[in-house]
């Protein structure tokens, strides 16, 4: 059914008619010109599509739009951008924590869940965090290096 | 002498040029895939020309805008683009500081170049390379006279400048995927069950019902569905997968899958070495060891995009070099290669051949029929893990013999493999033409020093001394599904089994594997990475085997002539085996930009771990069974150990490739600290639970 979803995407009120069944990762990546979250399987079984659902880490593949009508949606766009970069975002920057880059902004949106509910997690739970994302060219030592850098930055913000 | 790439190439100003915004414009030939390599050249350049990094202007790659280096391949872009962009750079600097010269009335030997400014003995001159580009003609062939500079006055190589490419990546679009065109269309292509098959029958009603906007392509067996969106296609590719009936589809023996089963398929024998060895009193020991089909497992399926207006086809691909797309899709095309632009766009890691040359040809045939918008094939993970070619299964066996000290003098490699680069310079989408042959193999490819070349004999002997060494390959033609270049060919493999089978000597010859390869190493620097993993990793402190807990390693010189590498893993087996540390020790020469060269060393050894503990491509039906992460898994988040690396004789003059280094000796290091954790070896990969199980029992 062809009808008006209303969303907080990146933090700003947005409506589109869509038809309710379409892909959310669809929808970002097409009339809405977001294509921080990647198509890497359309299976939710790799990680590299994933968004914020009202917080929760969902792969935006596997959600219909119908069902994030109301809901707050967040993407790796909506997370900083080259001038404004998130703690996690420049984290990765300053450990040059990647290669192909392709499941990047997947695993920010994960660690973004993560720092959200652990300000101060340890290897074994980042890693427990991120266990869904699939990252190929094996970088994933420096991610979580990252990931815990960004947390204590973070967490050092909010002591000061 | 003028490097090879740079006598290809001969013109100055195809590699460099001052542009009027005060940079300079550098191409080379290479392809950036995340491996770095773009920053890596950059930095080389910003040193011949005495700029920094802010002042270059890394062109993106495309036919006609950089130079043609071919492939972006076999780890080899350090070595030998670096030599050709160094030569050009520095060539280039030479004729400016002439030309300094000329206008100052000075010796050129008086003036240095800062921040690309002329200084005369340390003053400003007021002149520099910007202010003197219409003086010198870079419109010219390069002579190789202008001396390099030597390593210690490199001060940008050897930094580890952060890379040029990352930034995008981390914030939203960044890849070819992520392109939109003005009029685009997207379709999806049928894929044919098996090379031979042919459709007899679609219901088009049916395609047409699940997306009304729907272009139907049929052309025999190719058949493509174009629409307005991605979504589009889908629906109508789900449709009309349903409703296809194909006749002649293939059906492979699932058996296939396995390494052992090369025997029994067509094959022709090479023989290289050392006579067969006369009746002596040694010791002869044989074992065999196993490496599945692998799947080079991008995380992104493969995409392209492809034009066609005017008589003119414009394609965008990420794949690994844009002048040998241009000569693929005008063979397949019939177009002339003078007729065809390509334009390279960042893309998921590729780690050798994988899908990347196929989607842009599909999209190139779309085009062709179907001229005017541009024509965007997104391929899924299904077709990415089922069309794209693989990485060949081996079968490795060995056979040494060891006098009565225990010591290897005499060495057979005997090696059943498809050829690793047989895909290469061919798409999926060819069979589906009307008047397709299938090849034949392909001719095998020779070296400069007149070898041949089919991939599967990389690193096939140990980097030891050996008095008498001989290898035999059979290489099977055709071969069950396509098979190419998966990051080292087989140079990983070969040492995975070659390190295997030299613990398995050490141990018959109550020998520690650490002294064992010690006392057959006279080459220093591999004594070096040697004696420093064994430092790293407390080599002293490796106790029994069996205990459940072990500590292997493994050792070799990448395609036996280039960097030294040594790996270590420590694991824990229970009923899996559980990563708990690796180590490397490398040699490989000048490190242009250190930080890079660890993440490529460490992101190698993670591939190889995997490989090692848990990938295998299954067989069956039209092909290649395994399409999903779930079919086909691959190390994770929650199993990656930590690991060190240490970097040696970082300033040596001689840079040696980095990307393959890794995996050879970290699958044989994995493989070793297994066996001894169980008391008991396991010689075929993946090293899976059922495995190690069936290993136990045996003991």
């Amino acid at each position: 059914m062809r009808r008006t979803i209303q969303l907080t995407l990146n933090e700003r009120p947005t409506s589109i008619e869509v038809e309710d069944t379409e892909v959310l990762l669809d929808v970002l990546r097409g009339e809405l010109g977001l294509c921080g979250a990647r198509f890497g399987c359309g299976m939710g079984q790799c990680g590299a599509c994933a968004v914020l659902v009202d917080g929760k880490v969902s792969p935006a593949c596997a959600v219909e739009i119908g069902s994030v009508d109301g809901k707050a949606v967040l993407t790796a766009e909506g997370l900083g951008t080259p001038e404004h970069p998130h703690p996690l975002q420049a984290a990765f920057l300053e450990l040059q924590a990647g290669q192909c880059g392709y499941c990047l902004t997947g695993i920010l949106i994960g660690a973004k869940a993560l720092l959200d509910m652990n300000p101060d997690p340890g290897r074994a739970e980042i890693a427990q965090a991120l266990a869904w994302h699939l990252c190929r060219c094996g970088v994933h030592n420096r991610v979580m290096d990252a990931v815990a850098l960004a947390a204590r930055r973070m967490r050092e913000a909010v002591a000061a | 002498m003028i490097p090879p790439m740079l006598s290809a190439n001969p013109r100055l100003d195809r590699w460099v040029r001052f542009e009027p915004d005060g940079r300079a414009r550098i191409a080379f030939g290479r392809m950036e895939y995340g491996q770095g390599i773009g920053t890596s050249l950059a930095q080389m350049a910003a040193d011949e020309l005495d700029l920094p990094m802010a002042r270059l202007h890394v062109v993106p790659a495309a036919t006609g805008e950089i130079p043609d280096e071919g492939l972006t391949v076999g780890s080899m872009s350090t070595e030998f683009s670096g030599p050709a962009i160094r030569t050009a750079c520095a060539e280039v600097r030479a004729l400016f500081i002439a030309a300094a010269a000329g206008r100052l009335g000075c010796a050129p030997a008086d003036l240095e170049v800062r921040d690309g400014a002329f200084l005369k003995r340390g003053e400003p001159t007021g002149l520099d390379y910007w202010a003197l580009a219409g003086d010198v003609d870079l419109a010219r062939d390069a002579t190789g006279e202008a001396p390099l500079k030597p390593i210690e006055r490199m001060h940008i190589v050897g930094e580890s400048e952060p890379r040029l490419d990352l930034p995008a990546k981390l914030f939203g679009a960044a890849f070819l995927h992520d392109m939109t065109l003005p009029g685009m269309r997207h379709a999806r292509v049928l894929r044919q069950p098996g090379p031979r098959a042919r459709l007899a029958s679609l219901d088009e009603a049916a395609v047409r019902r699940a997306a009304p906007d729907v272009d139907i392509l049929i052309d025999h067996a190719f058949v493509a569905l174009i629409c307005g969106s991605e979504a589009a296609a889908a629906r109508a590719y789900a449709a009309a997968e349903a409703t296809a009936r194909w006749e002649g589809a293939r059906d492979l023996d699932p058996q296939l899958a396995e390494p052992a089963s090369l025997k029994t398929l067509p094959h022709e024998t090479f023989r290289a070495g050392a006579p067969a060895p006369e009746a002596a009193n040694r010791r002869r020991v044989t074992a065999t060891y196993g490496k599945p089909y692998l799947a080079h497992g991008s995380m992104g399926p493969s995409a392209g995009i492809a034009q066609f207006e005017d008589g003119r086809l414009t394609i965008w691909t990420h794949n690994q070099g844009v002048y040998p797309m241009r000569g693929l899709a005008a063979r397949i095309t019939g177009l002339d290669a003078a007729a065809i632009d390509v334009i390279h766009a960042q893309g998921p890691g590729c780690y050798g051949h994988n899908g990347a040359d196929d989607p842009p040809i599909d999209a190139a045939l779309i085009a062709i029929r179907r001229p005017g918008p541009p024509i965007r094939v997104q391929w899924r993970r299904e077709d990415e893990f089922g069309w794209a070619p693989v990485g060949t299964a081996m079968l490795m066996e060995l056979t040494a013999e060891v006098d009565a000290s225990g010591r290897l003098v005499d060495y057979t490699a005997e090696i059943w493999n498809t050829a690793h680069t047989g895909a290469r310079g061919t798409a999926v989408a060819e069979s589906a033409l009307d008047g397709y042959v299938e090849p034949g193999a392909q001719p095998v490819r020779m070296m400069p020093d007149g070898a041949r070349f089919s991939g599967g004999l990389l690193n096939a002997i140990p980097s030891y001394d050996i008095a008498a060494t001989r290898t035999v390959e059979h290489v099977i033609f055709p071969p069950p599904v396509r098979t190419s270049s998966l990051r080292s060919l087989g140079g990983a493999p070969n040492t995975y089994a070659g390190e295997s089978f030299i613990d398995e000597l050490a141990e018959i010859s109550g020998q520690d594997p650490l002294a064992y390869r010690l006392a057959m190493t006279s080459e220093p620097r591999g004594r070096a990475v040697l004696e420093k993993l064994a430092e790293m990793c407390g080599w002293v402190r490796r106790g029994a085997a069996g205990t459940g807990r072990g500590l292997g390693l493994a050792y070799d010189r990448h395609r036996n002539r280039g960097g030294f590498i040594a790996c270590a893993a420590e694991v824990e087996v229970e009923q899996e085996v559980r990563l708990v540390k690796l180590w490397c020790a490398a040699d490989a020469g000048l490190i242009v930009n250190p930080d890079g060269a660890r993440n490529q060393i460490e992101g190698g050894m993670i591939m190889a771990a995997s490989w090692t503990l848990k990938e295998r491509v299954k067989l069956g039906g039209p092909g290649i069974q395994s399409t999903t992460w779930d079919d086909y898994p691959i190390l994770r988040f929650d199993e990656v150990p930590p690991v060190e690396i240490a970097l040696l004789n970082t300033r040596d003059a001689r840079p040696y490739g980095i990307g393959e280094l890794s995996q050879g000796s970290t699958m044989g290091a994995i493989a070793n600290a297994v066996a001894h954790a169980l008391g008991a070896r396991v010689r075929d990969l993946p090293l899976t639970r059922e495995r190690i199980a069936a290993a136990l029992l045996a003991v």
